[in-house]
């Protein structure tokens, strides 16, 4: 279920990218709050297409053109994706007028990626903390049977 | 096999997660955990420096409870709320989940069983969420092999930040 607000602006701060984003592009994503640039970041990977764009940005920055091909899609089609993923901070594009290339962003999807590795783990710390607390009321409610099986009287 | 290493979490269906873990209790105990705001307190914590200063629950059909987390180093706070629909002690709890804090969009169904086997416990917590989007997104969103390559980098840079 749930989830710590990490990453930081810290992280904004001194990615790798930071200087680009500043110069090159418009980080839109970056402008929003922690939890709603999460719930951009999750609502624009909610979509296999979008994934798969960015599965192969991953290898690199690409543009429009060499973006629509593999998919079988229209360059307006693909232009769309675009734009979901740049408003959500999860890719940034080039200033180059003809290719506007597109290049995988690693913060927002950083924070995604931490978010469910966080919910795996906070369930099994939980839980962990549950046997402890199990183990104690096992204990307890030993004394008691005990306490009450020597006040029956014989 | 030590109850901690039967924790389990994967996706079922289409729009839901479910998890499962043993406990060494009988599930009255169990089951008073899961509902009884002073033990309730006492462990849903999950990592280190978490607390939990309201924790409220109204336990009937249609009744509400309220979690509030707090980390006071980092001085972040989430809740949690959500009401009771189904309640049958010691076996089976349903309610609905809702961060005020948007972690997925709109609200959760979860249903909690315990199975009693030889004085061990299993619990089985079945959360099904709006949309199969939704599901996905907080199981599994970037998956996909390409995306994950790029997590190999981002591994190092954030563990660089945490070193720093």
């Amino acid at each position: 279920m749930f989830l710590s607000l990490k990453v930081p602006s810290t992280f904004l701060l001194t990615g790798p990218n930071f200087l680009y984003n500043l110069s090159v592009v418009q980080p839109y994503g970056y402008e929003l709050k922690p939890s709603q640039r999460l719930d951009a970041t999750f609502a624009a990977l909610a979509n296999a297409t979008r994934r798969a764009i960015l599965a192969r940005l991953a290898s690199g920055e690409a543009s429009v053109r060499d973006l629509a091909e593999p998919f079988a899609m229209s360059q307006p089609a693909v232009s769309k994706h675009l734009k979901v993923l740049e408003r959500a901070g999860l890719i940034s594009r080039g200033r180059d007028a003809q290719r506007r290339p597109s290049r995988l962003e690693a913060g927002p999807l950083a924070e995604a990626t931490e978010w469910l590795a966080d919910y795996s783990k906070f369930w099994e710390r939980s839980f962990r903390n549950l046997d402890t607390l199990l183990e104690e009321l096992k204990r307890h409610h030993k004394e008691r049977g005990r306490a009450k099986r020597q006040r029956r009287p014989k | 096999m030590k109850s901690k290493d039967t924790f389990k979490l994967e996706p079922s269906g289409d729009r839901e997660i479910i998890m499962t873990r043993e406990f060494d209790a009988p599930r009255h105990l169990v089951f008073d955990t899961l509902t009884k705001p002073e033990l309730v307190k006492r462990w849903l914590l999950g990592p280190e420096g978490w607390t939990m200063p309201v924790c409220e629950i109204d336990l009937k059909v249609g009744g509400t409870y309220r979690y509030i987390w707090r980390h006071a180093a980092k001085g972040a706070e989430m809740s949690l709320h959500g009401v009771y629909r189904e309640i049958t002690p010691p076996e089976r709890l349903v309610h609905t989940e809702q961060f005020d804090q948007p972690w997925y969009p709109g609200e959760a169904l979860v249903t909690t069983t315990l199975v009693e086997r030889n004085g061990r416990t299993t619990l089985t917590c079945t959360i099904l969420y709006d949309s199969r989007e939704t599901r996905d997104s907080v199981l599994k969103s970037g998956m996909e092999r390409g995306v994950i390559a790029s997590y190999d980098r981002m591994d190092s840079i954030l563990a660089e930040l945490a070193a720093s």
